[in-house]
């Protein structure tokens, strides 16, 4: 093999290696496992529902409806529904007024998804469960009490 | 695509899916002592939950320790049709991972 064919050989190898990558990095297939909302350690380590909700906990609506049990047997296994007529729901947050840390979880809804999420949760002890949910630029907000016959020692 | 962790169906019902899922997962909140040691348990539970469907994100869960052990997880998805692809994944505060890949079913 001469010199330059060697060379060429080089150049070529190298500079394929190198589009490749611009093309894999460009079409978003080397993209970040993580994803574009971060988990709001803020929120979550609040310790009472105005701060955990970011000093919004909105108006009272009865367009919201918590399902849950009156008495729950178990305070460390409590289903409970959130669904909603409210139009353009951003996102629906769960709160336990009882517990230390009130809130549970945050679901943020995307396109075709029905506001109308379950799930469960825990309960220290007989508490309100809140919700506040994100319609629009607007937040509205609703309360159910559940009686905790045993507690989940923690929540 | 197979998960250790996940149970998930994906059950169609006019033009709306309605997602069920379990996770296995301890979900400690740090709070809790081990009975036998009195030492507290280590906090260790999912962040955030991603459901995508048909390669698009619609639903982003985030979790505390708040959410109970072995997690269930439910909503329903409109203008869905057989065959549609549904993947969900979740992450703990420990960078633990795992996720699952299903079709919907009529």
């Amino acid at each position: 093999m001469t010199q330059v064919t060697r060379k060429r050989r080089i150049f070529l190898k190298s500079t394929l290696a190198t589009s490749l990558v611009g093309i894999a990095a460009g079409s978003g297939l080397l993209k970040s496992t993580e994803t574009l909302a971060e988990w709001p350690a803020r929120l979550f380590d609040a310790k009472d529902i105005k701060s955990a909700s970011g000093d919004d906990e909105g108006t009272t609506s009865t367009d919201i409806i918590i399902k849950a049990p009156d008495i729950a047997e178990n305070g460390a296994v409590v289903p409970v529904t959130v669904e909603t007529s409210l139009p353009n729901v951003e996102s629906i947050s769960i709160f336990v007024k009882g517990n230390l840390h009130p809130l549970s979880a945050v679901f943020i809804l995307g396109p075709g998804v029905q506001p109308n999420i379950s799930t469960r949760i825990k309960l220290t002890r007989t508490s309100e469960i809140v919700t506040v949910i994100k319609s629009g630029d607007k937040r509205f907000t609703t309360a159910r009490e559940v009686k905790v016959a045993s507690g989940s020692c923690t929540g | 695509m197979a998960s250790n962790t996940i149970k998930i169906r994906a059950q169609l019902n006019g033009d709306i899916a309605t997602i069920k899922s379990l996770i296995n997962h301890p979900m400690e909140n740090g709070q809790r002592k081990d009975s036998k040691t009195g030492e507290i348990i280590a906090a260790h539970f999912i962040e955030e939950v991603v459901c995508d469907f048909n390669g698009n994100t619609i639903l982003t869960a985030q979790w505390s320790g708040g959410v109970s052990k072995n997690p269930y997880l439910a909503f329903n998805v409109q203008g869905a049709k057989t065959g549609d692809a549904v993947a969900l994944k979740w992450k703990d505060n420990k960078g633990d991972s795992d996720s699952i890949e299903v079709k919907v079913t009529g």
